[in-house]
């Protein structure tokens, strides 16, 4: 049994109707995960980007790539992992505590680095990004203090162009 | 100039050499019917949307053409959804036209709706909704150009009547380039002289030959590689007629019901090359012990079908018969003494599995199917073209009949459905007007689209249809007999029509043989009359196919007779 890692992919595909859905089926079709997907488009109208993270063993990572390859709107695929890549993940969360923990709390957040999206007497919605591991850093010192709501990006990246 | 919707698709669906179409009629491309009556485009109308893809399949196969059909929205369009599946299970180019409601009704459930191409995202290669009818040229041309390259498969368009009924300006368009789609026909040459490499030293190669060989017209070059090295092959149920079944070093098919011979030489093999394959399972059997001993060399068109079930050697994408052709250029010479000698040891070993175990059944009182098959064989003179239902018909047909030319053997592989004989012989016999075709068929499957005998009569098409009556869903039964302890659970079929009466009722021929030596006589009656005509042949009710390998365990411990 190979060891199922976490593998970052993003792929160029045509910004057309009905693409994140062939991509999105093609791994329930073929019974892989998607552990985040995140797809906009880019600086070209015609161009989407689409980033997945997938958690595999690496002979169905091979078999994940060459199936998304293999779909008519995927201009373009990569592997968005080690250093060689920039990935950052964006999440809001609603911190909702007593009013005299405020104080705290946004000692808390201006540690992190959070932003305040936010704020009311006894809630906050706090923006935190980073590596993805710093973004769950940043949510595990936030969540004594009553994590309501969350939402999370799932990484983005690129690739470091040749210095 | 300026055209509707309907004249643009008629335009494109000339250029791209289509003469025959599939189809029913309905609503949502009454427009396209109207326009389709004024062309010089042959129309064959099926009795079911079903029966139209299959049909179009067949044609396909038997022709090497793209098959197209059209078919109306909602229900005409879901009852394609077998068909498509079918083709692309089997990579078989089509190009499916559905009618669609307005594009303002879309989402509204508006009468006859249904998001087909939702619905079929993953059943074929790729699909459209066509949104304006300044889009439409170029989509039914990229549809043509998706469907015949590249790893062949059905491709579907779906067409909103308003598109069909607006106008455009229509400008012929050039040859379709697609950004993100370019597949690799010529192989890479490092990978290319490694496999000539193990070719020219493996002391006991197997070639392992698929539908890629014969959807490539890679058939010669795969005869002349395997001829001038002396490498025994074998073929999956897809490859059949890819290599001469005449030939000595044909091993027959492997895998679940492959030969002795087949799955002992894969089993022993220390090369395999696999041309057109995708190891899938019925092949392989226990993965982990397949080919064991072997080297693995893979060579097909589809990087994804590379590694996918077992592991491999050298991996070779590129077109089969382009692979083939530069393979032979780098390695082959004419058979001689030399190569013979080197051979002899590993075939005389291969000759001494095919005498100790040839397929073999015993003829006795009642009619055996496997014999029904070969006389088949022997009085088409294995020239026909055999289409196949699904389950021991198929195997049979498989094992019994001598395949020596590519396309001439046209069967469900993949997905295995059940009632594709009949309306693929349809097309096969539009396809090939002069050529006989037979379809072998089971009591079981035969029913599943029997409704496509009326069209058979109505376009004077003189299809053969062979029934093995067994009484059984005789696979599923084989099965239930072996694993299940003989508890038959729903595969007893306990009412089934009178063959000979309803061929009549249908217009066709109807014959019967119930004792052996009635099957000749009746095979050469029917075959003689040009009309089409269902033979109906009462077989032993309980005869399994053999060899026989248990799902999942390897393909070289196999049940004998």
């Amino acid at each position: 049994m190979q060891i199922e890692e976490k593998h970052v992919m993003t792929m160029l595909v045509d910004n057309e109707p009905g693409v994140v859905s062939r991509v999105a089926g093609l791994f329930s079709g073929k019974g892989f995960n998607i552990e985040s997907i995140c797809s906009s488009p880019t600086h070209d109208p015609r161009v989407s980007r689409i980033t997945i993270v997938t958690q595999a063993n690496a002979p169905v990572v091979e078999q994940i790539e060459k199936q998304l390859r293999k779909l008519v709107n995927v201009i373009k695929l990569r592997g968005l992992n080690g250093p060689r890549c920039v990935r950052r993940e964006l999440a809001l969360a609603c911190i909702q505590f007593k009013p005299e923990q405020r104080a705290e709390v946004l000692k808390v957040v201006e540690l992190l680095n959070g932003k305040i999206a936010d704020a009311g007497l006894s809630h906050l919605i706090v923006e935190v990004s980073g590596e993805q591991e710093e973004v769950q850093t940043a949510l595990n010192l936030l969540e004594p203090y009553g994590i309501k709501k969350l939402t999370r990006t799932g990484p983005i990246g690129l690739i470091r162009e040749p210095k | 100039m300026e055209m509707t919707g309907s004249q643009i698709l008629m335009q494109v669906l000339l250029e791209e050499g289509v003469d025959t179409i599939f189809g029913f009629p309905g609503g949502a491309v009454i427009d396209i019917y109207d326009e389709l009556a004024k062309t010089e485009i042959r129309h064959i109308l099926v009795r079911h949307e079903q029966g139209a893809v299959h049909a179009a399949d067949g044609y396909a196969r038997a022709s090497g053409k793209v098959g197209v059909c059209l078919v109306t929205s909602g229900p005409g369009a879901t009852n394609t959804v077998t068909g498509i599946a079918t083709a692309h299970a089997d990579s078989i180019p089509l190009v499916v036209i559905t009618g669609q409601v307005p594009t303002h009704l879309i989402g509204n459930d508006a009468f006859q709706e249904v998001d087909i191409v939702g619905i079929t995202r993953p059943c074929t290669k790729h699909n459209y909704l066509v949104k304006s009818t300044a889009d439409l040229a170029r989509t039914v041309k990229e549809a043509f150009y998706l469907a015949r390259s590249g790893r062949p498969g059905p491709v579907l368009v779906d067409i909103p009547k308003n598109v069909a009924n607006s106008r455009s300006l229509y400008h012929p368009l050039g040859p379709i380039r697609m950004r993100a789609y370019n597949p690799t026909y010529q192989p890479n040459v490092k990978q290319l002289r490694q496999v000539a490499r193990l070719v020219e030293t493996a002391e006991r190669p197997v070639i392992f030959s698929g539908g890629g060989v014969i959807l490539s017209g890679g058939g010669a070059e795969l005869t002349r590689l395997a001829r001038s090295h002396r490498i025994p092959v074998t073929t999956s149920l897809m490859g059949l007629g890819g290599f001469p079944g005449d030939d000595p070093l044909f091993l027959g098919m492997l895998g679940m019901h492959g030969t002795y011979a087949a799955n002992m030489s894969t089993g022993a093999c220390d090369l395999l090359l696999g041309v057109g394959v995708r190891f899938d399972d019925r092949v392989t059997g226990k993965t982990e012990a397949f080919a064991s001993q072997a080297q693995i060399v893979h060579i097909d068109i589809d990087p994804t079908s590379i590694r996918k079930n077992v592991p491999v050697s050298v991996p070779l994408v590129g077109d089969c018969r382009a692979s083939l052709q530069q393979l032979n250029a780098m390695t082959t010479e004419e058979p001689n003494a030399a190569v013979a000698d080197k051979r002899r040891k590993w075939l005389d070993r291969i000759g001494e599995w095919k005498e100790t175990q040839p397929l073999s059944y015993q003829q006795d009182r009642a009619i055996k199917p496997q014999y029904v098959v070969e006389q088949v064989c022997a009085l088409t003179k294995g020239e026909a073209i055999v289409t196949t239902e699904v389950g021991q018909n198929q195997m049979w047909a498989a094992q019994y009949y001598r395949f020596n030319h590519p396309n001439h053997f046209i069967t469900s592989g993949g997905l295995g459905t059940m009632g594709f004989g009949l309306p693929a012989a349809i097309g096969a016999q539009i396809a090939c007007p002069e050529k006989t075709v037979v379809d072998i068929a089971g009591d079981g499957s035969i029913q599943m689209n029997i409704q496509e005998m009326a069209t058979a009569v109505q376009y004077g098409l003189p299809v053969k249809i062979v029934v093995l009556n067994n009484g059984y869903l005789g696979m599923v039964r084989q099965w239930q007999e072996l694993f299940y302890g003989r508890r038959y659970s729903a595969t007893r079929i306990e009412y089934a029509p009178d063959f000979v009466k309803l061929a009549e009722a249908y217009g066709a021929m109807g014959l019967r043989a119930r004792r052996p030596e009635e099957v000749i006589p009746v095979l050469t009656e029917g075959l003689s009359v040009k009309r089409p005509v269902i033979m109906d042949f009462v077989v032993e009710a309980e005869e399994s196919v053999y060899p026989m390998v248990p799902a999942g365990a390897p393909i070289t411990e196999m049940l004998l007779v």
